[in-house]
């Protein structure tokens, strides 16, 4: 069974999410709070940690860069109600493996769980969006075209995913294997994390929004 | 997006502005935007690197002793050339220097000195004062600080940048302009009356000095007293986005979180409909951009969900890459993809619907899905078939196209495209 840890400052939400979820997973720890959740995390080991975005302490952020530091191989999926760029990109460029929004159905929200467990990525369709505006326009300012600019073909499996379809129904309509949507998925979680395109920071903070 | 294309305008001002081209030699060019009377102390300022402001100041002084300053100013003019229509706009303009300034004032007491020397004098008592008030209100208008000058424009277009300009502004200036130039003109008078006589006559020259204080008083005045009253408007504005930031924050904490929770209880459709456009409502209020974008197409299609919720209670996602003006082809695709979502709401029965758009460099996509129980499109009831054909026809107007891939049991998606305008600003 698979090992969750739960992040969320918001005690309802938390309890919500672990009644849907216990069923399923082993609810190994919750937190409140930065401190507590690295102190948690490190204790426990989980397999998955369900991160909020907005943490007192820090945000999610803050959680990802202390738990990175000496285990590496805990994977995290952020969850948020802010749908605002900065948070997100922030929390993926921080280690985050997917976003997901608090509105997301029980359902999902596992198969969320289980495909950041096997490594993969989870895009949802606001992610793919926005990870498009940010390569999005032009190449200016580029300093490592590999790890820079999406493909063709990364670009076109982000496109399907905003417009809503899963991974199973892109690869079905781009005729590949899901396996290879989701090594592009992955390949283009690693340029957001990985890419000094400038664009990406300055696109994010344009759109600040609380 | 507009992050590379914003900075392309921007570089293309700088060469123009470097551009050395200059008109009619080293003659001095009397200033178009920069005119009061006949633009020869724009001209004079622009070419000197000096703020005009100061030059006119130097002008009326040199004026006033002994009139000098008319026949040098006629002087200026008669050895000066109009700008030739557009081409003064490429002539480089220094910048004010407070030198360059400090070199104009010593030159304007030196002239004063030697007409003092000459006897074209109307007397210690009223040139002297006269000048220094005017060197101060020059330093007061002039200001040719920068940064100074960076604020005041940044704190909004509706600010009285020039004051000369504000003087025409409102009904009154005129009127103002009369009065305040009729007290300036008889306090000179009363200077003008004393001059020669006895010492005694020292009182009525401050008499003559207040009057013409008070006449400019009664130009200046209201511009100065209006941009007052706007640096206090907007230090109250700044306070008051302080606190709707703080506000913000903490009801992003709290109201989002209840909203999304019910969203995603098992709660009746008609309850999460509701939750969903509190949450849409509230989100758009605390996030709303201090200046709404008018007219973007971003705010457009993000504005298509709010109705289809609203109207038919079907929840609408929407997604858009970049963004453009809103001309008739973006809203053209707007109204598109309004109906299209509309439609599936209506008859799709999924129980989400999908909005993509994305501004690419020479066009725009928009797609509308939903995993309804879709339909042949060969073989569609003719009720439908009004609407696909109005959403065809709407994209062709425009010289793009609709596609609408649909099977039985296997959803719809409605597929959009619009060529851009060669050069449209992104």
């Amino acid at each position: 069974m698979i090992r969750v840890f739960l992040v969320d400052d918001h005690h309802l939400f938390l309890s919500g999410l672990r009644a849907e979820l216990g069923g399923e997973f082993e609810i190994v720890g919750e937190a409140g709070e930065v401190d507590a959740a690295v102190d948690g995390i490190r204790r426990t080991r989980p397999d998955v940690v369900l991160l909020d975005v907005h943490l007192p302490g820090g945000g999610g952020r803050a959680v990802l860069e202390a738990v990175r530091q000496t285990d590496q191989d805990i994977r995290f999926l952020a969850l948020s109600v802010s749908d605002a760029a900065e948070d997100v990109i922030g929390v993926i460029r921080a280690g985050a493996r997917g976003y997901v929004t608090k509105t997301i159905s029980p359902p999902d929200l596992a198969a969320a769980i289980r495909r950041v467990h096997s490594d993969d990525a989870v895009f949802s369709p606001r992610l793919a969006g926005f990870v498009l505006d940010a390569f999005h326009g032009d190449l200016t300012g580029v300093v490592d075209p590999e790890l820079d600019q999406l493909t063709t073909r990364e670009r076109e499996v982000l496109r399907h995913i905003a417009r809503g379809f899963t991974y199973k129904e892109v690869a079905r309509r781009l005729h590949l294997s899901v396996k290879t949507v989701e090594t592009h998925v992955s390949s283009v979680l690693r340029k957001l994390q990985l890419s000094s395109r400038h664009e990406l920071t300055r696109w994010a903070s344009d759109r600040r929004l609380v | 997006m507009a992050q590379g294309s914003a900075a392309r305008p921007w570089r293309r001002t700088t060469t123009a502005t470097q551009a050395p081209h200059r008109p009619a030699g080293s003659a001095i060019v009397r200033s178009r935007e920069n005119r009061v009377l006949l633009g020869v102390a724009g001209g004079l300022g622009e070419r000197l690197g000096v703020d005009p402001v100061l030059i006119r100041v130097a002008f009326a002084v040199l004026a006033i002793a002994g009139g000098s300053g008319v026949v040098f100013y006629l002087l200026a003019w008669a050895v000066s050339v109009e700008p030739d229509s557009d081409a003064a706009r490429d002539t480089p303009v220094r910048r004010p220097s407070a030198r360059q300034a400090l070199a104009l004032g010593l030159v304007v007491l030196g002239s004063l000195l030697l007409l003092r020397e000459i006897g074209l004098w109307f007397g210690d008592q009223i040139v002297w004062p006269i000048a220094l008030a005017a060197a101060g209100s020059a330093v007061i208008w002039a200001r040719s600080d920068d940064r100074d000058r960076a604020r005041w424009t940044i704190a909004g277009a509706r600010f009285p940048g020039n004051p000369i300009e504000a003087l025409f502004t409102g009904r009154v200036g005129l009127i103002r302009i009369a009065v305040g130039g009729l007290l300036v003109a008889s306090g000179l008078g009363l200077g003008f009356a004393n001059t020669g006589a006895d010492l005694a006559a020292a009182g009525n020259a401050l008499l003559g000095v207040a009057v013409t204080v008070v006449g400019l008083g009664l130009i200046f005045g209201p511009w100065a007293a209006r941009l007052v009253h706007q640096l206090a408007e907007e230090r109250r504005g700044r306070v008051r986005s302080e606190a709707r930031a703080e506000m913000a924050a903490h009801l992003h904490d709290s109201v989002l979180h209840t909203l999304a929770l019910i969203q995603r209880a098992d709660a009746s459709p008609e309850v999460v409909g509701l939750a969903r456009r509190q949450e849409r409502e509230l989100r758009a209020w605390l996030y709303r951009a201090p200046v709404p974008p008018e007219g973007r197409l971003r705010l457009a299609v993000e504005a298509i969900a709010t109705r289809v919720e609203q109207r038919h209670n079907v929840p609408v996602d929407v997604i858009v890459v970049g963004d453009a003006p809103l001309d008739a082809a973006a809203m053209a695709l707007v109204d598109a993809c309004q109906e299209a979502a509309l439609n599936a709401a209506r008859h799709s029965g999924a129980p989400l619907v999908s909005v993509y758009v994305e501004v690419e460099p020479d066009e725009l996509t928009g797609f509308v899905r939903d995993e309804g129980k879709g339909f042949d499109p060969d073989q569609v009831p003719t009720d439908r078939r009004g609407i696909a054909d109005s959403i065809r026809g709407r994209i062709r107007r425009h010289g793009g196209n609709a596609t609408i891939v649909s099977s039985p049991g296997d959803g719809t998606e409605v597929q959009l495209r619009l060529p851009r305008g060669m050069g449209v600003p992104r």
